[in-house]
């Protein structure tokens, strides 16, 4: 920058703008599209650069450092009944995997849970379809979720046992509370922020009433929807353990739970540690394969991820 | 084109919105006609109520004086024969890919089903150049992109008229004036009855062929103008308009 002299005698009048700053360079025009004899355009990584920026391969990683550290810890340790190594419980749910007894209650906690899910969902819906009706409804779903929402579904049991008895009755009902208003307010939230643009394209098209629910809201909220039904998997899934081990056995068959509580008072515990593992396995499942797939084919196809 | 009788007919229509604190008059008394094969232009500074009086016609909201008309029946709610073109790139669903965004905007309306529906939205799709792009999503898109989609989607339904909101208000300059001879061009080929908000002098001048002057809070009719044909008349045009709407923020001024 230049500062024009203040006092000098010339006129005060405003200098005529110079074409061009000293000093006067000539101007470049130049081809492009010469690049091609450049030394590294595009070059492949190397293999150990391009396995390492494998996500699922750096956590295998950690899983088996994780996995050593407990195997030298038990062993040094050297008491099953405290905290037997990895390969004792490892032992220990290979062999209840192979006589069926872990896939069989895994599977009777899973049916529980698909129940209290389903049932959950429909209650969801049925409190959002209220609260995007009216204004009324909308209060209606607040007061309640921000009533029930901090109630952990756990301190319900009691209750629950009075008047369902002991059996799936009680543990479906405890799901249902937990599962509903997580999905409920994340799918209302959801809906209130579909963009009013959105809205009226599908109102242009001749859309309204319950088929623009169905082809405009519930797609363009569905991120949100789908945040609900994994943090409503997740609550659910918690309960439902902790439930069982309350008061696990229900018709002749218990969960999950009742196994990892039966054999700590059979002091078996390699066999409880081989339950907890798979009460961590069904839930890395469910998140990581099933909800994740969902997401990739979904929202982060579309562009729609928060 | 017939010109038998006007498309749509705008008379003396009064809007009111409501914000939580105030109750706003958007637009009072304004009267115009739309002409098939129109390039109607609502032309006026911010707060002169254009986009809101293109709203009503959309059907999205009723006058509270004065009635809309298209082909001699009242604007009561949207509908397909009405499409618009928003000036937001959300304006395409996002869960959809660019050919059927096209094809589900015929088919909820009921326009074209199955077969049909897909030769159309490629037709419209091929016509915005965007043929490379068909089964892309939207969110991989320009914002040009987006809005030439957008274009297609209402063309491709065939209304009996295009109302297009400041379509290109938020893309950068380049694109904006490529947009403008890409829509003149698509006029050419098909001339449709469009109505187009816009507060660019230029742009209305470029793109219309009559164009609405509307003053503001709230907007009122201050002119109804040909466009011009030749660049000279187009710099004349231009200085008459800003003339017309600076001459009042003057007075304005004054009036402080």
């Amino acid at each position: 920058m230049s500062s024009a002299p203040l006092l000098t005698d010339a006129p005060p009048a405003v200098p005529p703008r110079p074409a061009a700053v000293e000093p006067v360079r000539p101007e470049i025009v130049r081809e492009t599209g010469q690049a091609h004899g450049a030394p590294v355009v595009e070059k492949p990584l190397s293999a150990f650069e391009r396995l390492y920026n494998q996500a699922w391969l750096r956590k295998i990683l950690i899983l088996v450092l994780l996995a050593g550290i407990w195997e030298a810890y038990g062993r040094y340790l050297d008491n099953d009944l405290l905290f037997p190594t990895f390969s004792a419980t490892m032992e220990a749910f290979f062999r209840a995997v192979a006589d069926g007894t872990l896939p069989a209650r895994a599977w009777s906690s899973l049916k529980v849970l698909l129940m209290g899910y389903a049932a959950g969902i429909v209650l969801a819906t049925v409190l959002t379809g209220i609260a995007i009706a009216s204004r009324i409804g909308t209060d209606l779903l607040e007061t309640l979720t921000s009533m029930f929402n901090p109630l952990p579904a756990i301190a319900l049991l009691p209750l629950a046992l009075i008047w369902f008895g002991l059996g799936n009755g009680s543990l479906i009902f405890v799901l249902v509370h937990s599962v509903t208003w997580a999905i409920a307010l994340n799918t209302h939230s959801g809906f209130l922020s579909v963009s009013r643009t959105l809205r009226m394209v599908g109102r242009n098209y001749g859309l309204s009433g319950p088929r623009l629910i169905a082809k405009i809201l519930i797609p363009a909220a569905f991120p949100s929807i789908l945040t609900g039904l994994k943090v409503g998997w997740a609550f659910a899934w918690r309960t439902l353990i902790a439930a069982e081990l309350v008061f696990g056995v229900s018709s002749g068959a218990g969960g999950l739970g009742w196994f990892i509580f039966e054999n700590k008072n059979m002091l078996d515990i390699p066999n409880v540690f081989a339950g907890l593992l798979t009460v961590i396995l069904i839930g890395l499942v469910v998140e990581n394969l099933i909800f994740q797939t969902i997401e990739r084919r979904t929202i982060r196809r579309w562009g729609m991820q928060a | 084109m017939g010109t038998g009788q006007p498309l749509l007919e705008v008379d003396g229509v009064t809007l009111r919105y409501k914000t939580p604190d105030h109750l706003v008059t958007a637009t009072y008394r304004v009267s115009f006609r739309v002409w098939p094969g129109d390039r109607f232009v609502l032309l006026g500074p911010s707060g002169c109520g254009k986009s809101t009086l293109l709203k009503a016609v959309g059907g999205y909201m009723a006058p509270t004086e004065g009635e809309i008309r298209l082909k001699g029946r009242s604007v009561t709610e949207p509908g397909p024969d009405r499409m618009m073109v928003f000036q937001e790139f959300d304006q395409l669903l996002p869960w959809k890919t660019v050919r059927q965004n096209v094809v589900f905007a015929l088919e909820a309306s009921g326009r074209l089903k199955g077969r049909e529906a897909l030769e159309r939205a490629n037709l419209y799709i091929d016509k915005v150049n965007l043929t490379k792009f068909a089964d892309s999503y939207p969110h991989t898109l320009s914002g040009g992109m987006k809005q030439r989609v957008a274009i297609a989607r209402g063309m491709a339904m065939e209304p009996d008229i295009l109302l297009m909101d400041e379509p290109f208000a938020a893309l950068d300059a380049l694109t904006r004036r490529r947009m403008q001879d890409e829509l003149m061009m698509l006029w050419e080929e098909t001339r449709f009855t469009v109505l187009f908000v816009t507060h660019s002098i230029p742009e209305a001048i470029k793109l219309g062929s009559r164009i609405l002057l509307l003053s503001p809070h709230p907007g009122e009719v201050k002119a109804e103008l040909n466009s011009a044909a030749t660049p000279e008349a187009a710099l004349r045009l231009e200085n008459r308009i800003q003339q017309m709407l600076f001459s009042e923020e003057i007075q304005e001024a004054e009036n402080v």
